[in-house]
């Protein structure tokens, strides 16, 4: 990136406004007819819809009310902080993202290590992992319910097989429906941060690896030393946004669980949907979307700031 | 390679780790496989085997019956389809113009792109909700296809402006040095250099809209309306009772158009998502 960029800002200072011609076609207005054609969506369907959903927050807006909405200025979120079935939802959602991305960070890791070397069947650990990646995640979470299916389920028969137990209905047990979507969700997130990660991997200098190699350093140290220092920054950014997608996400869950039992499994995004579509709450929704955004931006700030650091280290 | 061997016992235990991984990776889709060609009795049956010993075909027939799959199919396959194409159409000349350019502007829709990949969509939705009711677009798929375009645009942005940037600017300057003027230019020299990038970005909004849920499920009431995402869910039953050999069977085909375009285009994604990610 720095190094793409820097004969292009001298190249820019050179068109100064005595050249006739400027060097890349999008110097002069023109380029708002380009821009305009996604801006106008963006803006109407992306941005607006944001600002309407923080503004509904402080209103009592419901589905099918024939009464006006009118503004209840802080009610909603102050009903929230009263709300312990959201902060149970709250505490479920970062439970389940710190529990689906660092096991998927560090099983990724490994793999892409392994993956780097010159091992036989390589080819197919690349091949397969297409499968998670590229399904949808409805088709995910039916695939594992029949995984899990206490009957008809191979978990289970492979459990029995093993003589170790009857095996359970691991995704209505109290104690075990959050372990096992967790499962699921390192499952399903694993290739792609497998792939992240082992571009990185491969980007570390081999003569560094070799040098160190040569002198006498094992391979922790080589780990440490070479591979890290040059892999961080990919693992920092794939870290970040896998923990914010987990934090938002929905599908998976829906169809393995719907949030049961008892709430155990309900994420924040689920129990925000029932609010909204379920009962109508379209304001207390959109409250509860307030503070799911107001966290995730801290994370996503401090994301930034990571990569901002990492830019000017380097 | 050769200054770091690796000793015996570490090679073995590289291998296990491996195949561990393959298993895990496997295992479940290949119960789904073996579930969707299972007849009736042996779905009963109290241990279930990995090979079926009567292979049949009843379940899919038996699927088409129980739900619209086909149907489904088409609407997803139409939003799928119009969503990429218009997501592309209004992303490249907007990447182009972040990639060459830099002003408040760019800098500003480049922050955007990477925050609404971090959005909850759940403070999204409840307006769109709204606003698509008050066009009468709820329950229909132009709406769904014009949240589409929207929530795949921040990534063929990001996509499209890597591959803009993998063009040289000094070959479009060349071309503006012998006279070509900048449409010309746009056309006729950097649009073919980017067309792989272009056709990449579309597969990959087509499986995003094609594999997409909350949205689909929010927006589209009736089953003529709902699309493949949303009618798998249907085999699913009230109360998670399922009838397990249709539902594995459209589940298995609900996932093959994903895996073959994924296939195919699944480098050109890394290389793009890692552009954005890291740079």
């Amino acid at each position: 990136m720095s190094v793409t960029t820097a004969p292009k800002r001298s190249a820019e200072r050179r068109t100064g406004p005595g050249r006739v011609r400027s060097r890349s076609p999008v110097h002069d207005h023109g380029a708002w007819f380009l821009v305009l054609p996604a801006l106008l969506p963006i803006l109407l369907l992306s941005v607006g819809p944001l600002l309407y959903g923080i503004a509904l927050a402080f209103t009592d807006a419901q589905s099918g009310r024939t009464q006006a909405t009118r503004w209840v200025g802080t009610l909603n979120f102050q009903d929230l902080l009263h709300d312990t079935l959201f902060w149970d939802s709250f505490r479920i959602g970062l439970l389940w993202a710190v529990g689906v991305t660092v096991p998927q960070f560090l099983l990724s890791l490994g793999l892409a290590l392994l993956l780097n070397q010159r091992l036989r069947l390589r080819w197919l650990a690349r091949a397969l992992a297409i499968v998670p990646w590229a399904m949808p995640e409805v088709v995910v979470g039916i695939m594992w319910r029949l995984v899990y299916n206490p009957d008809a389920g191979i978990l289970n028969e492979t459990l029995r097989d093993l003589g170790l137990g009857d095996g359970r209905a691991w995704l209505s047990g109290l104690g075990t429906a959050l372990p096992a979507v967790i499962l699921v969700g390192v499952w399903a997130g694993m290739p792609q941060t497998t792939v992240a990660l082992l571009a990185g991997v491969q980007n570390t200098p081999h003569e560094l690896h070799e040098a160190a190699a040569l002198d006498g350093a094992g391979a922790w140290r080589r780990f440490r030393t070479v591979t890290w220092p040059a892999l961080r920054p990919v693992a920092l950014a794939i870290t970040a946004l896998n923990f914010i997608w987990n934090f938002n996400s929905f599908a998976l869950v829906y169809v393995l669980t719907a949030g049961g039992p008892g709430g155990r499994t309900r994420l924040p995004m689920l129990f925000a949907y029932e609010e909204a579509f379920r009962y109508g709450q379209f304001g207390y929704a959109a409250a509860m979307g307030c503070v799911l955004v107001a966290v995730v931006s801290v994370l996503l700030a401090l994301y930034l700031v990571g990569r901002l650091k990492g830019d000017q280290d380097r | 390679m050769s200054a770091f061997r690796t000793s015996g016992p570490a090679r073995a235990g590289q291998y296990a780790a491996l195949l561990a991984y393959l298993v895990f990776l496997a295992f479940p889709f290949l119960w789904l496989v073996s579930t969707a060609f299972k007849p009736a009795a042996e779905l009963g049956s109290l241990h279930p085997t990995w090979i079926p010993k009567d292979p049949t075909l009843e379940n899919f027939r038996q699927a088409f019956d129980e739900q619209p799959l086909l149907r489904a199919a088409g609407n997803s396959l139409f939003a799928a389809l119009t969503a990429a194409l218009v997501a592309v159409a209004v992303a490249t000349p907007m990447a182009y113009v972040l990639a060459r350019r830099r002003s408040r502007l760019t800098a500003a829709a480049t922050g955007w792109v990477v925050v609404s990949q971090a959005f909850p969509f759940v403070l999204l939705i409840i307006p769109l909700f709204l606003i698509l009711k008050n066009l009468h677009l709820i329950n229909t798929l132009g709406g769904l296809v014009a949240v589409y375009v929207v929530w795949s645009l921040p990534f063929a942005l990001w996509m499209l402006t890597g591959y803009v940037r993998a063009v040289p600017a000094e070959l479009e300057e060349a071309a503006a040095v012998d006279g070509a003027g900048r449409l010309r230019i746009l056309v006729s020299v950097t649009g073919p250099l980017l067309a792989p990038g272009i056709v990449a970005t579309a597969l990959f909004a087509f499986i995003t809209a094609w594999n997409e849920f909350f949205f689909a499920l929010v927006l589209l009431k009736t089953p003529e309306k709902q699309t493949l995402p949303v009618v798998l869910t249907h085999f699913l039953g009230a109360e998670g009772v399922a009838d397990l050999g249709p539902l594995a069977a459209a589940a298995f085909l609900a996932t093959l158009p994903s895996l073959v375009v994924f296939a195919v285009i699944q480098r050109r994604i890394t290389g793009g998502m890692l552009a954005g990610a890291v740079k």
